[in-house]
């Protein structure tokens, strides 16, 4: 799963903690199904009337989940995310930032091994509106997030948070956020992102919000190339000075590789319009919209096909 | 965090069983032609994380005390890519047949450990795989396989190694554990020599390790190489807050690191010039007193965006931090703000009555705005 659908049941990691109980309420009161928490010292209760248990293994046994997603800290990441992969989880949701890279490769190789998703570390979440979300988005926030056919992929939540407000305002609802994380080593790429909303029946068009650094941009381009929905693109980092770390760890530019002109270059002759500023991805997306729908009622957020 | 050389041999190399050259730390010129007594012909290298030391002058042949020891004067107190040299490393010369080149890192793409091994070294690494891509070879490691002397083995099968083979293989397995103990981000031997005695030794090392592991790599963290920052740099980092310092006059206050550096972006686009990068993002988004401090001490700064866009960060918790400390600061420097996403109801009320700002609907109208107070 990289969109969440309300049928996938949550299973929370670290559900009694401060940020834990803070987001797990926002999700449920969102519509988002959490069967499940796990606290090893907390198993056996009950936490804002969901089950806790003492790992991920115990609570598939007694109350199977889909989808786990981690309010853990750095050092003990690995061992949860690990203990998720093993009890079965089709996705974990890593929303840990500042993991040791070698326990972060570690997570990547298991869940290879078990054919598990793992979006992030150091993303926000994802968000379906009219369905729920998973992470730490203002899912709930409806001047931010509306139903609708445009599909929003982000490195970066505050953008991205940004960038679904911004097409709220203009009336444009969206299909899914996508919110896969800024760290360098991440499991679902751009390129995975963009093609599952490629293969979503409810996506007519895709907005991209990328950054400097890496190489993810470059390697979407080559699947944006062979699509029929249009792709409008921000990438944030322009103005950043080379070879710093911009807040995100995989945010560096060194020499040519990661670098603003090469991920716009790449993304342009892939056909995918890329905008100067936030406020111009609306317009740019209504342009595209209209040229291949024409018939599209661009008033109504729902349905251009 | 990134190691001088000679931490890296001392620290990494040297107990993995790597073969470095004999060599002396030297603080001062004196201490520099006493270890020339020890060593006899020498190198006199420069004690700076960068791979700029050669071309600046910073690595230099002595074949008397007293060259060493005015070779040393020279090169202690230099300053090579913002690294000021306090110490030289003064190692023996041998004599050299052949050099390789070796590397463990993380690579991204794979996400697994890569190990790079080319007979070609000496040289920067790109161009080598650009000018001789024949002798370059790669391994992605399997984690659950490891590597190994004879993983080693497997992957330099093929090249020509003048009868080191058995060395290389030891000292690419070695470089593998390093990499795996030390959580290094990158561990580089380049050049790895050949010597004419038949030996294999690392004449040179870089080493960076994880800064996200530091807390369980004991006192490595503490040999690491100081950051080149800025005083406030410094104080942000003491603070554990991201700032960087530029030549703008923009100041720059925002939540996240994709927010910030489009705040940067739009500023560029309007025009103007941003005076800083400083996300408050993640766990840090309760210090937007201290955020606020650094961003105004730039002595650049004309004017100054507030752009907040709440996922997990509350943009209430921020918006009260910034106004306590601007009531506190008393800057005379206009401020504008755009506020949205969690908490944005409460944010722009504390706004509107601490400060009886009234923020702007879109950021990029607050952004234009302070542009134009800037100008």
């Amino acid at each position: 799963m990289i969109i969440y659908r309300r049928h996938g049941r949550v299973l929370v990691q670290g559900i009694t903690g401060k940020q834990g109980t803070f987001w797990t309420e926002k999700m449920i009161s969102c519509g988002t199904q959490v069967v499940a928490g796990v606290n090893p010292k907390r198993a056996g209760q009950t936490h804002i009337g969901v089950p806790v248990y003492a790992t991920a293994k115990e609570a598939m046994a007694e109350t199977p989940f889909d989808i786990a997603v981690m309010f853990i800290p750095p050092s003990a990441a690995r061992d949860a995310a690990l203990d998720a992969i093993e009890a079965g989880a089709k996705t974990v949701v890593i929303l840990t930032e500042h993991i040791p890279a070698r326990d972060v490769m570690a997570i990547h190789h298991a869940a290879r091994e078990n054919s598990v998703q793992i979006i992030g570390p150091n993303t926000a979440g994802v968000v379906t509106p009219g369905e729920g979300f998973v992470g730490i988005m203002p899912g709930h926030n409806q001047n931010i997030f509306q139903p609708g056919t445009v599909g929003v992929i982000s490195r970066s939540g505050s953008l991205g948070t940004l960038v679904c407000l911004n097409l709220t305002r203009a009336g444009i609802g969206q299909s899914a956020f996508l919110g896969i994380g800024g760290d360098p080593m991440i499991g679902t790429t751009t390129r995975d992102a963009l093609i599952a909303l490629d293969k979503d029946a409810g996506t007519d068009a895709v907005v991209l919000v990328g950054e400097i650094g890496g190489a993810m941009e470059e390697a979407a381009a080559e699947y944006a190339a062979s699509m029929a929905k249009p792709v409008v693109s921000f990438i944030a980092g322009r103005a950043s000075p080379p070879g710093k770390k911009m807040g995100h760890a995989g945010a560096i530019v060194l020499g040519d590789a990661g670098s603003y002109p090469s991920k716009r270059k790449a993304l342009e002759a892939a056909g995918v319009i890329v905008a100067d500023t936030p406020s111009e991805i609306s317009d740019l997306l209504l342009q595209q919209i209209e040229a291949r729908f024409p018939s599209a009622d661009l008033a109504n957020a729902e349905g251009w096909n | 965090m990134n190691f001088v050389e000679h931490v890296a041999k001392e620290r990494a190399l040297a107990p993995a069983g790597v073969p470095v050259p004999r060599g002396i730390l030297c603080k001062t010129p004196e201490a520099a032609a006493e270890a020339f007594e020890k060593l006899g012909p020498c190198m006199v290298k420069a004690q700076a994380p960068t791979g700029k030391r050669g071309k600046a002058g910073g690595i230099k042949p002595a074949f008397s005390a007293k060259e060493a020891h005015d070779l040393a004067a020279a090169i202690l107190g230099m300053t090579i890519d913002g690294h000021l040299v306090g110490s030289v490393l003064l190692e023996e010369r041998a004599g050299i047949a052949r050099e390789f080149y070796a590397v463990v890192l993380n690579d991204a793409k794979s996400k697994s450990p890569l190990v790079l091994f080319s007979t070609e070294g000496g040289m920067d690494i790109e161009e080598a795989a650009a000018t001789r891509p024949d002798a370059l070879k790669h391994w992605s490691v399997d984690l659950a396989q490891g590597f190994g002397v004879a993983e080693a083995r497997a992957m330099t099968e093929g090249l020509d190694l003048s009868g080191a083979d058995d060395q290389i293989a030891q000292i690419l397995a070695a470089l593998y554990q390093i990499s795996s103990a030390l959580d290094a981000e990158l561990i580089e031997i380049n050049p790895l020599a050949l010597l004419t005695d038949g030996r294999v030794v690392a004449l040179d090392c870089k080493l960076t390790l994880d800064d996200s592991a530091a807390f369980r790599q004991g006192d490595l963290s503490a040999a690491a190489a100081p950051e080149t920052m800025s005083v406030l740099e410094q104080d942000g980092y003491d603070s554990g807050l991201k700032f960087i310092q530029l030549d703008g006059n923009v100041g720059v206050l925002a939540n996240g690191a994709g927010l910030t550096m489009t705040t940067m972006d739009v500023i560029s686009h309007f025009g103007g010039r941003p005076a800083n990068f400083l996300e408050i993002g993640g766990e840090a988004y309760t210090k937007s007193e201290t955020a606020l401090r650094l961003v105004l001490a730039n002595p650049g700064v004309k004017s100054l965006v507030v752009n907040f866009c709440g996922a997990f960060a509350r943009t209430d918790v921020m918006a009260e931090g910034v106004v306590a400390a601007w009531r506190k600061l008393k800057p005379s420097v206009p401020v504008f703000f755009s506020i949205h996403g969690t908490g944005e109801d409460d944010a722009v009320r504390i706004v509107r009555e601490g400060l009886g700002i009234e923020p702007f609907d879109f950021m990029e109208d607050a952004v234009k705005a302070a542009v134009g107070a800037a100008q």
